[in-house]
């Protein structure tokens, strides 16, 4: 299902630099309302700097617009209550806290609770933790199938279930676009296929744009409507996954060389991994 | 043996109290705190305000320490605020009891976040220095603007009055002191079920994600401090009205580091560490001291001999407890609870 209508979300022309070393140049590409839009690239190709600058810890030149409003300028949090969600490479959770708690958090800016309400735990404050509870217990936990552990400390927790807890905390942000940065990495093939399922399930019941940063080929390549792939900062080729597999630039940058059937081959023995 | 404590609503799930046992349990407290001071005579009454005291300013330093992870080395500073708010309210003005607490309170809050603003940018023990430095500024305006603080000679202040009884003894004070410290209590531990208490936490354990979050840094940030502060400055209030004089000798900087080690001691970023850890830090010395005075029928010179071994001994334990128990009185407290909750079977 490819999105219709207007992009979602719009990257145009974003240029970051550290000093001497340009992390980004001259990014473009649009964000489908409700794709899955994968962006993919050899390591240091600045993936995780694109997802930076799109979430706002770095200023980069260029726009990023936001269902067309520009957001460059806004700071993190900001973003974040516009209805821009993300999760980390490496597992951002708060380890100390359970797995309801650290849920709960990703609701912080659709909640109004002041202090005073907070001391006395009365009116406002115990309807909208009554209305989170609910909500995040009978949508999220439960469609996520993680009600066993839901009062563990995430510390405690296997890695492929820290990753979905930290799904589970992107979307009670009450995403439009949910950014999944490297949602599969480092899991075995279950747990992938299982992240895979959640991750369309995700997009169909809630209708959620996902955008994702992922290195499983096989999985990109089987569920995504769109792929940028980036090499040294730059877009080298995007479109649908069959035109992506089948470039020629897309091939040199895995694989050192321009011959196509070598990274045919390469893809298809993911895709049969997967699938 | 506890076999399970299920659950019928979300509501009693998120209860503070969460099961019959415990309701009834702190009833009992309760009560042993509302007869305590009929058994005891004044020493001990003193004793309690003074420990319940230093419960409120604990439990605020702890909100900021303990549950945000920004370090103070101010808290008596801004329990100084506090405590000379009132004393000049009290003293000039005569405004009730109450509302003189709540504005020292208010007083102190303010005070707290402006000397927060720096925690923006500096953490952990740089933080604390710069909080050191609000100690020493604060001590310099209640040594220096005389015209209200009556510079080192201090301010005497008049006995609290509540419905035209005045509250001169610590058997009266009692009386305020520990329902107020009780309530204070209850609304940290409110706190922490909502979503700024969890912001807090989420500021302490990662701020980069705590941003993605939609969690703005500097505002929660100083929302702990003026929190913090706030239940300096009640406590401060209540020990000008306690002690009934204010200088500003009243509120040393080792002052500050006695509610940072009350917290150390308790279990950083608990609700009850704060109580144990104050609790612990005011009556140990009491209870040595104490100790003394039992052998010292049997053994003349023990008063000259065993006092400077006291403080060693009190040295010893805060030491003892930051190695084998790192957690705190709370972790104790907990294993303990969990023994019972597993008997008779092995933890």
């Amino acid at each position: 299902m490819a999105g219709d209508g207007t992009p979602i979300l719009e990257v145009d022309a974003l240029t970051l630099a550290f000093g001497g070393v340009r992390a980004l140049s001259g990014v473009t590409f649009p964000v489908a309302r409700g794709s899955i839009t994968s962006v993919i690239g050899p390591n240091g190709a600045g993936k995780t700097s694109l997802f930076n600058s799109i979430s706002g810890f770095y200023r980069p030149q260029g726009s990023v617009r936001f269902e067309g409003q520009s957001i460059e300028r806004l700071a993190p949090p900001k973003r974040a209550k516009l209805g821009l969600a993300r999760t980390f490479q490496n597992i951002a959770l708060f380890r100390g806290m359970t797995v309801l708690d650290n849920i709960k958090l990703g609701r912080h800016a659709h909640m109004r609770t002041g202090v005073l309400d907070a001391l006395f735990y009365l009116g406002r404050a115990r309807r909208e933790e009554m209305e989170l509870r609910r909500d995040v217990e009978e949508r999220i936990i439960d469609f996520l199938e993680i009600d066993h552990i839901r009062k563990a400390p995430v510390g405690s927790l296997p890695y492929g279930l820290q990753k979905r807890v930290e799904l589970a905390r992107a979307l009670a942000m009450r995403p439009k676009v949910l950014m999944l940065d490297e949602p599969v990495a480092g899991m075995n093939r279950e747990e992938t296929e299982d992240m895979a399922r959640f991750i369309l399930d995700v997009r169909e019941e809630w209708g959620v744009t996902v955008l994702m940063v992922e290195h499983d080929m096989g999985m990109v390549m089987d569920i995504s409507d769109h792929v940028v792939v980036l090499n040294f900062g730059q877009v080298i080729a995007q479109g649908l996954p069959r035109d992506v597999q089948a470039d020629p630039q897309v091939a040199a940058a895995y694989l050192g060389s321009g011959n196509v059937d070598d990274l045919r081959a390469k893809l298809g023995a993911d895709a049969r991994k997967v699938a | 043996m506890r076999i399970a404590s299920a659950k019928e609503s979300y509501a009693t799930d998120e209860a503070l109290f969460d099961s019959a046992v415990q309701r009834a349990w702190f009833a009992v407290l309760l009560l042993a705190l509302a007869l305590f001071p009929f058994t005891v005579n004044q020493y001990w009454a003193y004793l309690a305000c003074l420990a319940a005291i230093n419960v409120i300013s604990a439990t605020g330093l702890n909100i900021l320490t303990g549950y945000t992870g920004l370090v103070s080395l101010g808290q008596a500073a801004f329990m100084g605020v506090g405590a000379y708010t009132v004393a000049v309210l009290e003293a000039r003005l005569g405004t009730p009891f109450l509302l003189n607490l709540l504005l020292g309170g208010c007083m102190a809050a303010a005070v707290g976040m402006v000397f927060g603003i720096p925690s923006l940018r500096v953490k952990g023990l740089y933080l604390a220095i710069s909080t050191i430095a609000a100690s020493f500024i604060l001590h310099f305006v209640f040594a220096n603007w005389t015209s209200v603080t009556k510079g080192v000679s201090g301010i005497n202040v008049p006995p609290a009055r509540l419905f035209g009884i005045d509250l001169d003894t610590p058997f009266k004070l009692y009386w305020v002191i520990v329902p107020l410290a009780v309530l204070m209590l209850l609304g940290a531990a409110n706190l922490f079920r909502t979503r700024v208490g969890r912001a807090f936490i989420a500021v302490r354990d990662r701020d980069i994600s705590a941003e993605v979050l939609g969690i703005p840094l500097l505002r929660t940030k100083l929302t702990s401090f003026a929190l913090s502060s706030f239940y300096a400055g009640v406590a401060g209030g209540l020990w000008a009205y306690f002690f009934r004089v204010v200088t500003p000798e009243s509120f040393p900087l080792l002052m500050s580091i006695f509610f940072l080690a009350a917290i150390i001691v308790g279990g950083m970023g608990t609700i009850l560490g704060g109580i144990l850890g104050a609790v612990f830090m005011t009556l140990v010395p009491e209870l040595l001291k104490l100790g003394v005075g039992v052998v010292s029928p049997f053994w003349p010179e023990a008063a000259v001999v065993l006092s400077p071994v006291r403080t060693v001994v009190f040295g010893a334990l805060i030491v003892g407890f930051l190695v084998f128990e790192p957690q705190g009185l709370t972790e104790m407290w907990r294993r303990t609870r969990r023994f019972f909750h597993l008997w008779p079977f092995k933890t």
